[in-house]
């Protein structure tokens, strides 16, 4: 027996960098130390908010963590150049980290008023962090696949956790059925693309498109079609994008705000390392497809955002259309393409958090009062909270002065750069028509009739809750802070994009 | 110095902004007292920057401040800069000066006005707004200030908005100099499609490599701009409507400073105007001494002691353009500063009567005031003595560099600025035996006084400056010329040269001094003495101002009103219909979009499934097999 153990190969363990890679460990370990927590101890003997306050401190952690990293020379990489810290991967996570801290002080009141378990929430809400980080620092599509359904597989359920309304559950549905429709597509996509190159590796996959010429490209091709597919699902491109309105509008408000802001600078996140970064080289092939995506997704979301009559629908739209301008910043598949992509994704996170913020906390007991008509008088009954959403919503319209507006300067000028001109057409008067939509909602607020919907006073002002209060404040001050001097947030995008 | 160049403008800012947060609340008299103060800061950071430069080589007299980028886009990039020199330097001095005196005056003028602190914020705007004007060191930054005085100027004018007349003269005022500035902006854009460049000292670098049409055209273009501030003819419509707003007002904006703001642009592209042809200064002279000649016989017939003083700005605008146009810049800019002390002195001065009479502002029913009120009238009387030309008042020196330059020029020039003299004189003198002689036409009821110190004592600074602010540059001797050795760096040797000798001149002199006086005592027979009835010289076509208002309203009521119709009615067919066309379309095609919304998951995979084949089609489309 021992002679038989002496003959083995000792197994060397792969060298780790724990410390590295802290911005995936951490937000996965306080999940599951939330998880135990909270299964062992009674309710009763833990205060309330704890969840939220474990939430925050932990993505908190992980910020700085990130922050840590991003001054360290060089990226780290671990389990076998598996997993990569790059400037695009920490960059992705300071955002997952910065959408989950500014969506967790809204948690404890809300829940408590909807009648959620926050537990559940947050610790979902933590897994799915961890697996958007891994899906940023992906360097392999195995691993990126992983990241993906350990993200999206919190999120179906986090999408169903209103058990007491009915659009919730059929939300959470909707997205498990056709999420994992999608995700066939794309795991066909990783093995064709597989057995064209011979390597799952990012790395490897770029060096071999670089090295060799394939003279038989079908299946690599038709493994990038099927790649799309998968990941244009993931960020709601048009026409993988008709699960996004339903689920957005039936999930739990705070959840609806983590999908617009976490999940899906994840997905861009993978786009971006998948085609911009290891299919490069074939960009003259995937480009007018990015191009025909962009603009039906510009085009759908902004016509289909203006007609709604539903806050949250409006904004579920607007998240489509938002898509289709970080899209032209893909689409362009250069550097500052993807710095504007980067900054875009920052600046609309915190946006849409806040924005969903002030809808959740409008939104009742039964988190369904979000028509435009609940919001009819908003300004005379709170201009507070009303002048946060108007500048919010002009933001997302991309009025100067506001993150939005250089966040959608600098994508279509990358577009232009890319000589994408009628792209960066079609983006300008796509914004046009999506600030009507956005108009609408704040002509609801300071012009529309009072009261028409019946509804009772007391039902109709909850009070807001400091945490809420914070993050709508700290949203928009970052939302016109970054539109006047952008100048910071540029320079990082442009250093996490290799610029 | 550099601070100290930045500081002129951010004091008056600052004042604008805390008057804008805590206006109200610091109430009266604190509010004007803190506009003051901001307005001295400004004057004295003015002083030292003058300080500094003198102490500096003739040469190197000369620097920009540039604070940070305003506008980077692509080639086209404005400096938020600030350009230092003399000539700028200048300009901050007497805006900055003046300016404090009749902030002070204000706050004893405005006493008990609703609307005391937004009265004072809109003025430390202005001055902040004329300050960016003079001292940009760009175009782009000069038309901001333009701008922002013009803004300050409508909402002053219209200060007491709830009379109908107030406010349909601030629109009057500001829809004329959209007309100015449209010519401001075209010459903007010119200037950096031939340069590339905005900034006065890359245009000025490069001005000799311009070719004389382009440069021409620029000119004339800013001319167009400064004739609409300046208030030249045809577009000096607006100002003695502008006499509307409170008489400080009038003073500061409409007299000593904002409409000056034409003249210095002039000056200040000088090598411009030496690069364009010929007839672009010609025009620019004629065009002056025309306003001049045209404004004093207006003067000559007002019965409203403002609207005298407001066409006698004007004519003496038309002289600044005179000199501009006759390569005499530094007397331009000479009468430019003593006409700042005495205009300012006299319209102040009516404001003290207007005080005093419970704001009437009919000359017919003053008299004999001087007995009731000693300082306003005679510091009102040195305001005259300057204006009309009497020597050593300020007045008299500057005018006579200019009328001694348009002789050099074209005697025909010299000729109707000689005759606009004789005028000023006239009705200056019209007005002072009206309101301080003669016998009392006001009611019994009235008891004019002296206003209180606030007031008196502006009147009194300034009247000390319309003394002796001739020493500025005395014609005598080379060394006299401090104002002409001063602004030397800023003119880069464009100036004209007097040819005349010593001799001519002083006949000129002599014949100027003859003419005020031939003016002076004309006026003494037909008002003191009644030896000649006033219906003689006040015919109605002056009191009309020759009709041209009513020519210009007429126009523009007329063929301009259906032209504008007809803009209107394509903006509201074809533009309007373009824009309500995308807002139709987009409904149409929302609402076919959103029955692909119908809520069922087989229908939604569909989709994406169509979608994945739609890829799949293009891909392979692409491949070789």
């Amino acid at each position: 027996m021992g002679t038989v153990l002496a003959q083995l190969e000792p197994i060397v363990a792969p060298a780790v960098d724990w410390a590295g890679l802290l911005p995936v460990l951490l937000p996965a370990a306080g999940a599951l130390v939330l998880l135990m927590v909270r299964s062992l101890v009674p309710s009763r003997l833990l205060p309330v908010g704890l969840d939220a306050l474990w939430t925050f401190a932990v993505v908190a952690a992980g910020f700085v963590a990130v922050v840590v990293l991003w001054q360290r020379d060089g990226e780290v990489t671990a389990f076998g150049d598996q997993l990569v810290m790059d400037g695009l991967a920490l960059f992705t996570a300071a955002v997952v980290f910065g959408s989950v801290a500014l969506a967790a002080p809204t948690l404890p009141r809300y829940c408590q008023r909807v009648g959620i378990d926050s537990a559940e929430l947050c610790v979902l809400t933590l897994l799915a962090a961890a697996g958007a980080v891994v899906m940023a620092g992906a360097a392999d599509l195995i691993v990126l696949f992983l990241g993906l359904e350990t993200m999206s597989i919190a999120a179906y359920v986090m999408a169903a956790l209103n058990l007491r309304r009915l659009e919730s559950l059929e939300a959470g549905l909707k997205y498990f059925v056709l999420g994992a429709f999608s995700t066939a597509f794309l795991l066909y996509g990783i093995a064709l693309v597989y057995g064209a190159t011979g390597t799952t590796s990012l790395d490897g996959i770029a060096g071999y498109l670089d090295t060799f010429l394939v003279l038989r490209d079908g299946m690599l091709l038709a493994g990038l079609a099927m790649l799309l597919v998968g990941l244009g699902f993931k960020v709601a491109a048009v026409p993988f994008h008709a699960w996004a309105p339903d689920v957005y509008v039936g999930a739990p408000t705070p959840v609806t705000a983590l999908m617009a802001s976490a999940v899906k600078a994840a997905g861009f996140a993978a786009l971006i390392r998948v085609f911009v970064d290891a299919l490069g080289v074939r960009a003259d092939d995937w480009q007018p497809v990015m191009f025909a995506l962009a603009c039906a997704t510009l085009a759908v979301g902004s016509v289909l955002a203006a007609v709604q009559s539903d806050a949250k629908r409006i904004l579920a739209y607007s998240s489509i259309s938002h898509a289709g301008f970080i899209l032209v910043g893909v689409q362009a598949a250069s550097d500052s393409g993807v710095a504007a992509v980067l900054f875009y994704l920052a600046a609309y996170a915190v946006i849409a958090v806040g924005s969903f913020t002030v809808v959740a906390v409008l939104s009742g007991r039964a988190d369904d009062r979000t028509g435009l008509a609940a919001l009819a008088g908003l300004g005379n009954r709170r201009p507070a909270l009303a002048l946060g959403l108007t500048i919010l919503l002009l933001a997302q319209a991309g009025v100067p002065f506001t993150s939005g507006f250089v966040a959608k300067f600098s994508v279509i000028s990358a577009a232009v750069e890319a000589r994408s001109y009628w792209l960066a057409i079609v983006a300008m008067v796509s914004a046009v028509v999506a600030a009507f939509a956005y108009l609408r909602v704040v002509v609801a607020m300071y012009f529309g009739d009072e009261g028409s919907d019946g509804s009772d006073g007391a039902e109709d002002s909850p009070a807001m809750g400091l945490g809420a209060a914070a993050v709508i404040v700290a949203a928009v001050l970052f939302t016109v802070v970054a539109g006047i001097v952008p100048g910071l947030l540029e320079s990082l995008s442009s250093t996490a994009a290799g610029l | 110095m550099g601070a100290a160049a930045w500081l002129i403008c951010a004091f008056p800012l600052a004042g604008f902004a805390v008057l804008l947060a805590a206006g109200r609340r610091l109430g009266e008299p604190r509010a004007g007292w803190l506009a003051t103060a901001a307005m001295a800061g400004s004057f004295v950071s003015s002083v030292a920057v003058f300080a500094g430069l003198m102490s500096r080589d003739p040469a190197d007299r000369r620097f920009v401040v540039t604070l940070f980028e305003w506008v980077p886009a692509g080639d086209f990039s404005v400096d938020a800069g600030l350009l230092v020199d003399p000539l700028s330097v200048t300009m901050a001095l007497f805006v900055t000066g003046v300016g404090s005196l009749i902030h002070l005056y204000a706050i004893g003028y405005m006493h008990g006005d609703r609307d005391f602190s937004k009265f004072f914020i809109y003025l430390n705007l202005f001055a902040f707004s004329m300050l960016v004007l003079v001292l940009g060191d760009n175009l782009a930054l000069t038309f901001l200030g333009w701008e922002g005085v013009g803004v300050c100027s409508y909402l002053l004018i219209s200060f007491w908005f709830t009379e109908e007349a107030n406010a349909a003269a601030g629109k009057k005022a500001f829809v004329t100099n959209r007309v100015g500035d449209w010519g401001f902006m075209l010459a903007m854009f010119w200037a950096f499609g031939a340069l590339g460049s905005v900034r006065y000292l890359d245009l000025f670098g490069h001005a000799g490599s311009l070719s004389s049409s382009t440069a021409t055209a620029i000119v004339v273009l800013l001319f167009v701009g400064a004739a609409g501030k300046s208030a030249q003819l045809p577009l000096y419509i607006w100002l003695p409507d502008a006499m509307a707003g409170p008489t400080p007002v009038s003073a500061l904006i409409h007299a000593a400073t904002m409409v000056t703001a034409g003249v210095y642009l002039m000056v200040r592209v000088n090598p411009l105007i030496a690069a364009a042809d010929a007839w672009a200064p010609d025009m620019i002279a004629w065009v002056g001494v025309a306003t001049a000649l045209f404004a004093a016989g207006a003067a000559m017939a007002q019965n409203d002691i403002k609207k005298v003083l407001a066409y006698s700005t004007i004519s003496q605008l038309g002289y600044m353009m005179l000199a501009v146009g006759t390569g005499a810049y530094v007397a331009a800019i000479f009468h430019m500063v003593t006409h700042a002390f005495f205009k300012a002195l006299l319209f102040l001065g009516s404001g003290s009567v207007i005080h005093a009479l419970d704001g009437d502002q009919d000359m017919r029913r003053y008299g004999a005031l001087r007995a009731a009120m000693p300082i306003t009238s005679i510091t009102f009387i040195v305001g005259w003595l300057a204006i009309a030309g009497v020597p050593p008042f300020a007045g008299f020196w500057s005018k006579d560099e200019i009328l001694a330059y348009a002789f050099d020029a074209n005697p025909a020039l010299w000729l109707v600025g000689l005759v606009t003299a004789v005028l000023t004189a006239f009705y200056m003198s019209r007005l002072v035996f009206m309101t301080f002689y003669g016998e009392a036409r006001y009611g019994d009821e009235q008891h004019p006084h002296e206003p209180s110190p606030l007031m008196t004592a502006p009147l009194v600074a300034l009247a000390g400056a319309a003394v002796v602010a001739g020493v500025m540059n005395l014609p005598f001797t080379k060394d006299l010329h401090f104002l002409g050795t001063w602004l030397k760096p800023s003119l880069f040797g464009n100036e004209a040269h007097l040819e005349i000798g010593g001799g001519a001149l002083w006949l000129l002199a002599l014949v100027a001094v003859a003419g005020a006086a031939a003016g002076i005592a004309g006026a003494v027979a037909v008002y003191l003495r009644g030896r000649v009835p006033a219906s003689v010289v006040e015919r109605p076509v002056a009191a009309r101002a020759f009709y041209v208002d009513e020519a210009v309203t007429r126009f523009v009521g007329g063929p301009g009103r259906r032209a504008f119709d007809l803009l209107a009615a394509f903006d509201s067919k074809v533009v309007d219909g373009a824009v309500d066309g995308v807002g139709r379309s987009v409904r149409a095609g929302g609402t076919a979009l959103r029955r692909v919304q119908s809520g069922f998951v087989r229908f939604y995979a569909l989709l994406t499934a169509v979608g994945a084949v739609a890829l799949l089609v293009w891909f392979l489309s692409r491949a070789s097999l």
